[in-house]
């Protein structure tokens, strides 16, 4: 077997053992699970949620928030390494262009389960008006959708040409991987073709996902809310998106590498340059977040302190202090040190990131909807507070799960890391179409 | 109320909208057309500035009874507004017992509330109805994705629930906190046993009925304005709290049928809106609660912190 043969076989996607079926299976409980809570929500109406009156959005919308912060990572950091060309991305790029394209379908998904009437949904394209952030966020999420694909699709084009010839045995696959491919050969002209849309779609997706991040944002500081109303909302919401996105990427390289074995391909280097892009990233967010608690403290209008209050020192504080000081303090601390980096510490780190992230976005959608402008009178006690009920926690498990699913099954069928990228760089390619780019 | 129907240029229902209009030649405009259009014969009319004079029958075309009346523009020339005396209200509910009734309420949250305000501990204690602004820059319509909530020429900001998706988002946006959503099927029929308990919805009576997952509000009762009367608020309370009115016309009546001139009132009595910082624009005014003929803790005996809607029983 020459070397790029092993190469390729190490590379190609391989059946899942017992392990990954097991987990395949379960996530796909939970998205059962998740279906029939929805369906009964359909029915019944959003009475099965804790929402009502004062807390009108909830948990829906902070995880809304959260996949469309994870998708930017996945996709800016590719983008930025591609056009930096950095070498070391080479094994990381795909696994985050695969996260982001899972993040921002669920996220669209995931707005829809907010709605009051989804039967409703095309009322948005036949009545929409431009003036409304909502409909921002539509235009900007199907727009990122399709950059997300294609930033996704176009560079694995060499690679599913590599699949078709391999998969000969499993004539399904193979037509699939030969469909998919569309006629790759490497001829010149396909190159060219490939390596400039990559770089039009790399260029383009940058302001894309800072516009998305940004308008995501907007749903909530074009409000009078207090906790809302801030013109820090856009930088702060794009600093967030790159710390849990580097996370999800660490979280998920790492689960990866383990799983298939790819040592020899992501190495102990590559958690050492994530681990200081995702301290960097803290560093960045925890300027925002001085900026977003610190100055309405300082001057300290009544509402304002009512509301940070509540966050410091009341009823959120515990879950405040522990999305501050796990999310970010904790982050940074480690990951100042090289031994911080190592891959098992950095895993960690990530996991707590991106949980701490999750329960950050629930932090800036809950508590303000507590604190309107008027005192909330003549409601019910329960109205008073909100916690997710089991409708809302199974729905939205289902969503996380979705999303981990999407990830799975594009593992599964798509090689993780780019086998042809990978071969040119160990200058092992045994096929004479050579690149011009 | 009666006094009202007589004068009629000060009539709270422009009667006039309501009688088919006919334009003639001249540009002169009919009261009243008078038999068949045959050939020569003449029909006296009446002019603009009262005088009689003649026209030929033939060149008189009347205009069709239905009037160009659209739900998403409201009343031509109309501005509505009300006034929110405070120095009256000792929290009698008797407004929200009525809107509750008429606008057919099953939630747990009235579209009219009257709120326990006191700002500071050394502040005075003060009943503050607050029911939708109307504001003239509304922060619900301005996001609104679909164009279901609305601002009509005649100053109503009304709900279309057959076209609204239920994002909240103007919920979100309403700094009064006035919008309500139906959580659950409404399950109002009951409560409806006139002829009309499957009527179709319209923005001119939120509420008759209302759609699950979709938003409600207080309506400012176009369909009583229709039938020459006021909000439910404004004559079902025994204060004397509410005046209803048109703004370009400068009056306001309360609930017992006096008219005052608006500008007046609120210059007299230092009227301000709610919020004003917020450059919503209510079309809703308070005057301030000084020289109360009641003690505030008056209104505590009907006071519930935790309801709003008595929930009516089915039978």
């Amino acid at each position: 077997m020459s070397k790029y043969e092993e190469l390729v076989a190490e590379l190609a996607p391989r059946e899942f053992k017992r392990t990954g079926v097991i987990w395949t299976v379960a996530l796909v409980v939970v998205v059962v699970v998740g279906i029939a809570a929805y369906i009964d929500q359909i029915i019944q109406g959003q009475v099965v949620t804790n929402m009502r009156d004062y807390v009108l959005w909830g948990v829906y919308i902070s995880n809304f928030v959260f996949f469309v912060a994870i998708s930017f990572v996945g996709s800016l950091t590719a983008a930025v390494l591609r056009l930096t060309k950095k070498a070391w991305r080479t094994p990381l790029v795909r696994i985050a262009e695969i996260i982001a394209f899972a993040a921002i379908l669920m996220a669209g998904i995931t707005i829809i389960l907010d709605m009051g009437r989804p039967d409703r949904l095309l009322n948005l394209f036949i009545h929409g008006r431009l003036q409304s952030p909502i409909t921002w966020d539509v235009i900007i999420i199907t727009t990122y959708i399709a950059i997300s694909v294609l930033i996704l699709f176009i560079p694995l084009l060499p690679d599913l040409a590599i699949l078709k010839d391999r998969f000969k045995d499993q004539p399904f696959l193979a037509k699939l991987y030969k469909f998919f491919s569309l006629n790759w050969s490497g001829t010149q002209q396909q190159w060219f073709l490939q390596s400039k849309s990559i770089q039009m779609v790399a260029i383009l997706i940058i302001p894309v996902a800072f516009v998305l991040q940004t308008v995501d944002a907007w749903l909530f500081s074009t409000t009078f809310r207090i906790g809302w109303d801030s013109t820090n909302f856009g930088p702060y919401f794009i600093a967030g998106a790159f710390v849990v996105g580097t996370g999800a990427l660490i979280t998920i390289t790492y689960v990866l590498r383990k799983s298939y074995k790819l040592e020899k391909y992501i190495t102990e280097l590559h958690f050492d340059k994530l681990g200081k892009l995702l301290a960097f990233a803290c560093l960045i967010y925890l300027y925002f977040n001085i900026n977003e608690y610190l100055l309405p403290a300082f001057t300290a209008p009544k509402a304002e302190t009512l509301h940070l209050n509540e966050l410091f020192f009341g009823h959120y504080a515990p879950l405040f202090w522990f999305v501050t000081v796990g999310g970010l303090i904790i982050p940074v601390l480690t990951l100042i040190f090289p031994k911080g980096r190592k891959p098992l510490p950095l895993f960690l780190i990530a996991i707590l990131v991106v949980v701490t992230s999750w329960w950050k976005r629930y932090l800036i959608v809950v508590p303000a909807l507590l604190h309107p402008f008027l005192p909330i009178q003549g409601v019910p006690e329960q109205w008073h507070s909100y916690f997710p009920s089991m409708h809302e926690w199974a729905i939205i498990s289902g969503t996380l799960a979705a999303a981990l699913l999407i990830i799975t099954i594009l593992v599964r069928y798509l090689p993780i890391i780019p086998i042809y990228r990978t071969a040119k760089e160990q200058g092992i390619l045994e096929n004479e179409n050579t690149e011009q780019s | 109320m009666k006094d009202k129907k007589n004068n009629s240029r000060r009539s709270f229902l422009d009667k006039g909208l309501k009688i088919g209009l006919a334009t003639v030649a001249g540009g002169v405009i009919a009261a009243k057309v008078l038999g068949e259009s045959d050939e020569g014969e003449m029909v006296e009319l009446m002019s603009t500035d009262g005088t009689l004079i003649q026209v030929p029958v033939s060149e008189v075309e009347e205009v069709p009874e239905t009037s160009d009346y659209n739900v998403r523009e409201g009343y031509a020339n109309r501005k509505f507004v009300m006034v929110v005396d405070l120095a009256k209200c000792r929290n009698a509910l008797k407004c929200q017992e009525s809107c509750n009734k008429n606008h057919y309420i099953t939630g747990d949250n009235a579209w009219l509330k009257v709120y326990k305000m006191q700002e500071e501990k050394d502040t005075a204690p003060y009943w503050m109805p607050m029911m939708c602004q109307h504001c003239d820059q509304p922060a619900c319509v301005t996001v609104c994705p679909v164009d279901a909530t609305f601002k009509r020429k005649d100053g109503i900001v009304s709900i279309d629930n057959e076209r609204c998706i239920g994002c909240r988002f103007c919920m979100a946006a309403c700094p009064y906190s006035t919008r309500v959503f139906n959580w659950s099927e409404p399950n109002q029929e009951f409560l409806m046993n006139d002829a009309n308990h499957m009527a179709e919805h319209s923005p001119d009576h939120l509420g008759h009925p209302s759609i699950k997952g979709t938003v409600d509000k207080c309506d400012f009762c176009p369909h009583m304005i229709d039938q020459g009367e006021m909000p439910h608020c404004v004559t079902s309370c025994p204060n004397d709290v509410f005046s209803f009115g048109d703004k370009y016309e400068d009056v306001v009546t309360n609930g017992s049928g006096e008219s005052v001139k608006l500008s007046k009132l609120l210059e007299d009595r230092a009227g301000y809106r709610y919020m004003e910082s917020l450059g919503t624009q209510p079309s809703v005014f308070y005057l301030p609660p000084v020289e109360r003929s009641d003690a505030f803790e008056d209104g505590l005996e009907h006071y519930k912190e935790f309801e709003s809607v008595t929930k009516p029983t089915a039978p």
